[in-house]
């Protein structure tokens, strides 16, 4: 039959999710439609119309998706659940959210997290923070995939989709978004970007984050960290990179003042090349650095900052 | 208002998890398990949510081996009222265990269940959300904050992009994230009361829930291990090798 993948979008951009998300998608079941569910969302659906091997975008621009909220966002996926035997979202916070509500209602399991399509019906998914990696068969039911997006490559702007205009489906009316406070930012996003540079809780204060900034400034990079980092308030929970943050798996890693638990491990052990500055010459993290720099963060960070001038 | 927690036992999170030479699972003999870390959050939730007077009664439960017992006198000591062991030996998906706690919420009259966000064994992150669109209640997913109205429950959520506050009729399913609340160390006094808060017993087929997973785990390895790489001397020098391999 097809796959529908659920759009991660802000409505005027398409996220690059999506097309990493497409490309997972083509290796389930084809065609592929892309489903645009937001408000004032045209060009976020434009966008997806170029995705090669997209064969169509559905569009649901209303003000009752503006949020995003699982209860209206679910219901619309559910309605057009009966033409598709496979729904997959990315494993972003949106998708998280929604998409197991699609698959309770459709009484199916949902597979979490997928990071290779082995075959049409045979999953990877990564379970204990990444530690054991579970292949699995999901056969004779509808498959309901959330896509870890740091495990795909995503597909080119080179396609040209058709588009449909299709009606928002019955909001249960349950759930109201009063609120947003949304982190701005000219940085790269955290798990599209090339290089990241994260910050733990050896930064000791939110102001000597400005330390990373200005390398991360330098360098192009977008800026992660910790748990750790993100409790004491250094910096906004949207960047915690790890078991339950955000993955990366970037093509440059430094972790600056991080010790290597495995629940960040998790989020960042995929990277290319692996960047660790540490005083701490036994902590964990120098276990899977390609380069391990032992050093005082607060002497380093300044030297290396110096040495990307010269 | 009567809250439901569900807690989980899980293998503790500070253990190097190791893979079966067999490959059918994770080795979890002689192993420490603990109370799932989102669940305590979610017990201390509900704790501070019944000394604020929001809350009239905390009902735990868990599905689980008879060890799980040790996982609800946990949530008993940390402050819970009762709890429930739905008894089940073996694997049970997010699915099923949502289907279960349906049933006990169509029993015991609930105005809230408060979850974990993610088991951190399976990694799901889908039972709450599953539940919510069982019982056709709203949620709010990845809190940070929670204040409980008379008819309502307001939610700060952890999304990608920063926060989001959305506001929920009552009754709701919420699932918690690391910022909402730091869960306190039950008292020895406390511990010693919860051994005698009542734990009642029930099984899998007491719902009405057939437990068998649908999806087919066909095995089980070890993700491919990565090799540490050099030291370098100085930041100058960390620098060199970066342009050295092109990266920067
Ligand atoms: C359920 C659960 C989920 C979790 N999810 C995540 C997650 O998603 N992401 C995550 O990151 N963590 C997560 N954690 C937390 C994790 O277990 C660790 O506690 C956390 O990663 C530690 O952060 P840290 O490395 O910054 O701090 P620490 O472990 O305290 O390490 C600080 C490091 O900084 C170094 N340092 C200090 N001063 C300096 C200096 N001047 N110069 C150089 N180095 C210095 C120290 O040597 C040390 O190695 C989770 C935990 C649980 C229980
Ligand atoms: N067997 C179980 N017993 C009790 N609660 C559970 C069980 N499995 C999952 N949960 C709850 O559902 C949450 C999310 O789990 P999961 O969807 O498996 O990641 C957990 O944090 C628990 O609150």
């Amino acid at each position: 039959m097809a796959t529908l993948v659920l759009a991660e979008h802000g409505n005027a951009t398409l996220d690059e999710a999506t097309a990493k998300t497409v490309t997972a998608a083509a290796a389930v079941s084809t065609p592929v439609h892309v489903l645009i569910a937001g408000h004032n969302c045209r060009n976020a659906a434009e966008q997806a119309q170029k995705l090669a091997g997209v064969e169509k975008v559905l569009v649901a621009d209303d003000a009752r998706y503006a949020g995003f909220l699982a209860e209206p966002v679910a219901a619309l996926a559910l309605a057009l659940a009966p033409k598709y035997d496979a729904i997959a979202a990315p494993a972003t916070a949106n998708g998280k959210n929604v998409l197991p509500r699609v698959a309770a209602q459709l009484d199916v399991p949902q597979i979490s997290d997928i990071i290779a399509v082995d075959n049409p019906d045979v999953f990877r998914r990564p379970i204990y923070a990444g530690n054991a990696i579970q292949k699995v068969e999901a056969k004779g039911f509808k498959k309901i995939i959330t896509v870890r997006t740091a495990a795909f490559p995503a597909a080119p702007a080179t396609g040209s989709a058709s588009l449909e205009s299709i009606a928002a489906a019955d909001d249960p009316g349950v759930a109201r978004m009063t609120s947003e406070n949304m982190t701005r930012s000219e940085r790269p996003e955290l798990t599209a970007a090339k290089i990241v540079i994260s910050g733990g809780r050896g930064l000791q204060s939110k102001d000597n984050f400005i330390l990373i900034e200005r390398i991360a400034d330098k360098l192009g990079a977008a800026i992660g960290a910790s748990r750790a980092a993100v409790d004491a308030g250094f910096i906004p929970n949207d960047h915690q990179v790890g078991q339950t943050g955000k993955i990366v798996a970037p093509q440059l890693y430094i972790a600056v003042g991080i010790s290597g638990a495995i629940q960040h491990l998790a989020g960042m052990k995929d990277s290319r090349v692996i960047v660790a500055i540490n005083k701490d010459e036994n902590a964990p993290i120098f276990g899977i650095a390609d380069f391990g720099l032992v050093a005082d963060l607060f002497q380093a960070l300044p030297e290396f900052e110096k040495a990307l001038d010269q | 208002m009567k809250v439901l927690v569900p807690v989980k036992r899980v293998i503790d999170f500070n253990v190097a998890v190791r893979v079966k030479a067999d490959r059918t699972g994770v080795d979890l003999t002689n192993v420490k398990m603990s109370i799932n870390p989102f669940d305590e959050i979610a017990v201390e939730e509900a704790v501070r949510q019944k000394e604020k007077g929001k809350v009239s009664e905390i009902v735990a439960v868990s599905i689980g081996p008879a060890g799980a017992q040790e996982t609800l006198r946990t949530a008993l000591a940390m402050g819970a009222d009762r709890a429930i062991l739905v008894k089940h030996d073996g694997e049970i998906e997010p699915l099923a265990v949502a289907k279960i706690l349906k049933a006990i919420c169509a029993e015991e009259q609930l105005g809230l269940v408060i979850l974990g966000k993610q088991a951190i064994d399976d990694d799901c992150n889908q039972t709450g959300q599953m539940l919510a669109a069982l019982l056709g209640w709203p949620q709010g997913t990845f809190a940070a904050k929670l204040e409980i109205g008379t008819d309502k429950v307001s939610v700060t959520r952890e999304v990608d992009g920063g926060l989001q506050t959305v506001e929920l009729n009552l009754p709701a399913v919420i699932t918690t994230d690391l910022r909402l609340n730091e869960p306190r160390y039950a008292s020895l006094p406390n511990i010693m009361k919860a051994r005698k808060k009542p734990i009642l017993e029930k099984t899998v087929a007491d719902y009405g829930v057939d437990p068998a997973p649908r999806l087919k785990v066909l095995e089980v390895t070890a993700p491919e291990k990565r090799r540490s790489g050099m030291r370098v001397g100085s930041a100058a020098e960390l620098v060199g090798k970066l342009r050295e391999i092109g990266i920067i």
